[in-house]
């Protein structure tokens, strides 16, 4: 399978996210949205609004400063 | 379904940090917990926590990790490498503790030219005692004590203590980046990378000045603060390698 065919899913743990917004603005594709609903410590959290146009490049978990985006493939 | 990115295992498990939203602290802890998994240097690991916002690291990472009094990482780190040299010691300081409390410590142990690694998170401010002028503050920068701007005529100029220590023979790798975008986090990494690698192969003091946001006491939005950082902090502070003695000093030893 080429890495085209990939299809990569990208999860935002809740309650580990503050809401800083790095990761919707390093998203390419704008898989990332704010969520409306508040977290446990009262943060908007991210959210994925478009996850099928998530390409696994990574970005949004390289810039997380709480580690709270997790990226799966397959 | 495969996590591609795993949780780093030198970090603690589902720990919420302490930091406020976009602060580059936690990207620095997680290179640098990456980093000794990578290298797998975690099971000699002896981090220096500093005074300052990462004061409470130890609570994040799964090695040993020693609390130091203000500014004094530097002399703490050379006395752990040199009473057990199989040690792998970090000193992890802010600006506030690195170029300030700490001045003459920074700069005795680079002359000495001990085996640790600096790492330097510079953000131009007092950031957790609530956003004072700090050494390294630009020049018109606006903060707690100086709300009109920074005026260098009363408080000098902004302190480049990563170009003082890069200077001296003693000094083997410096460099300065930032994290305020995904390809100046690769390089931040590659850049902490090579300092670890100066330690582990006994070639002398490292130092890594990391350009970091801080949202909260710069009044900005994180996305605001990486693009300060990009536009504003770099002209005074200039990312790239400072000094690079290895070969030199591989040559030596050889």
């Amino acid at each position: 399978m080429s890495k085209k065919d990939k299809v990569f899913t990208v999860k935002v743990r809740r309650d580990f996210c503050k809401g800083c917004g790095l990761c919707i603005e390093f998203c390419k594709k704008e898989v990332l949205g704010v969520s409306a609903k508040l977290n446990r410590m009262g943060y908007n959290p991210a959210e994925p609004v478009k996850p099928e146009a998530c390409i696994g490049c990574m970005m949004c978990a390289q810039v997380c400063p709480d580690m709270a985006i997790e990226v799966y493939s397959g | 379904m495969e996590l591609i990115n795993n949780w780093p295992k030198y970090y603690k498990k589902d720990v919420v940090s302490h930091y406020c939203p976009g602060c580059g602290h936690g990207i620095v802890h997680r290179i640098v917990a990456e980093l000794l998994e990578e290298m797998d240097l975690g099971k000699q690991a002896y981090l220096v926590c500093p005074a300052g916002c990462a004061v409470l690291a130890y609570n994040y990472f799964d090695f040993d990790v020693i609390e130091s009094a203000h500014g004094r990482g530097t002399a703490i780190a050379t006395g752990a490498k040199r009473a057990k040299p199989g040690l792998f010691v970090i000193s992890y300081q802010g600006d506030g503790d690195l170029s300030a409390i700490g001045t003459a410590e920074t700069i005795h142990s680079a002359n000495r030219g001990e085996n640790i690694c600096v790492v330097f998170i510079n953000n131009a401010v007092y950031g957790m005692t609530g956003g004072q002028m700090a050494p390294t503050s630009l020049i018109g920068q606006s903060t707690t004590t100086s709300p009109v701007g920074r005026n260098p005529e009363v408080d000098g100029y902004p302190l480049h203590i990563t170009d003082v220590v890069a200077n001296f023979p003693g000094v083997t790798y410096a460099e300065r980046v930032s994290v305020s975008s995904p390809a100046a986090i690769k390089k931040t990494k590659k850049a902490i990378r090579n300092a670890f690698q100066t330690q582990v192969e006994g070639l002398g003091y490292s130092i890594v000045e990391v350009l970091s946001p801080c949202p909260t006491n710069w009044k900005m939005t994180p996305v605001q603060s990486c693009k300060w950082i990009d536009e504003e902090m770099v002209k005074e502070y200039k990312p790239g390698l400072l000094t690079d003695r290895r070969e030199e000093r591989r040559k030596e030893k050889s």
